[in-house]
């Protein structure tokens, strides 16, 4: 039986503690890219209580996802947006979300991520990476930058950290590990990183900025 | 001395893109923090590095 909002916001706030959930019931956290990073930072903000989840990303799921990213086989083919806002409600039926299925540019990126509290990198490509850092930092410096670099392959779950670069930018990774070197995504580690991630922005929402 | 990524190094007066690309970054993939405040891209053949700086450079490499 599906609980009602009340019984969904009084469970939060045991877990939670009221003041706390309150704070988080009120943020908005955007995320650009919704794959193996993205798709799962999503799921656990979503459980978490999240106010709203601004969810981007241009591409369909496509049946090499599968092994990482928080899609069922059954919906191969479909926009990851449209996909994982249909997983989030199962999740979570009373969270917020918007969906934006378009590519992330110097041009969108103001408009798209004005709304958000906290914004989430989570491409795939090193250079909107780069570009995405570049672009809020420079453009959005109200806003708190959660990053990701450096999660390929089979290395220790311990490399995996977070570090604050500088006030408002917070980058999760072993800032080494590439893609295009060895084995290529693993779901564990890749978890891991988003985890890193999700972790960040509660801890942002809560108030505590080191690491 | 400038500081950057934790090291000290002998840069002092040269560009943020000429240290760039010395130190064999590709500049497409990075973002600079000086003294704390990212560097703007349009900026780096401009700012110059001059002694006890702090300079942060995040490489990103690919996946996610």
């Amino acid at each position: 039986m599906m609980p009602s909002k009340d019984e969904w916001i009084k469970a939060l706030n045991d877990r939670h503690g009221k003041d706390l959930q309150n704070k988080i019931s009120s943020t908005t956290v955007g995320i650009c890219g919704l794959g193996g990073l993205g798709s799962n930072i999503a799921i656990a903000l979503a459980r978490a209580g999240i106010g709203k989840l601004i969810l981007i990303d241009f591409d369909k799921v496509d049946i090499t996802n599968l092994h990482r990213q928080q899609y069922k086989a059954s919906l191969v083919g479909m926009y990851k947006t449209e996909a994982l806002r249909e997983n989030l409600k199962e999740i979570n039926p009373y969270l917020e979300t918007e969906i934006q299925t378009v590519c992330v540019t110097e041009e969108n990126a103001k408009e798209l991520l004005k709304e958000c509290d906290i914004i989430c990198e989570a491409f795939d490509n090193a250079e909107c990476k780069a570009m995405l850092t570049n672009f809020v930092l420079e453009e959005m410096p109200d806003k708190y930058l959660v990053a990701a670099s450096g999660m390929a392959g089979m290395g220790s779950a311990n490399s995996i950290h977070t570090r604050k670069v500088t006030k408002r930018f917070y980058l999760c990774g072993d800032e080494i590990s590439d893609v295009s070197e060895g084995i290529g995504l693993v779901s564990t580690r890749v978890m891991i990183c988003a985890a890193h991630q999700a972790h960040t922005v509660l801890r942002l929402i809560a108030n505590e900025f080191e690491v | 001395m400038v500081k950057i990524n934790g090291e000290y190094v002998d840069v002092s007066g040269k560009t943020v893109l000429e240290y760039l690309t010395l130190a064999g970054y590709d500049t497409k993939r990075v973002a600079v923090e000086l003294n704390g405040d990212i560097v703007p891209k349009a900026q780096y053949s401009e700012i110059v590095f001059k002694d006890d700086d702090n300079v942060e450079i995040v490489s990103f490499v690919g996946g996610g």
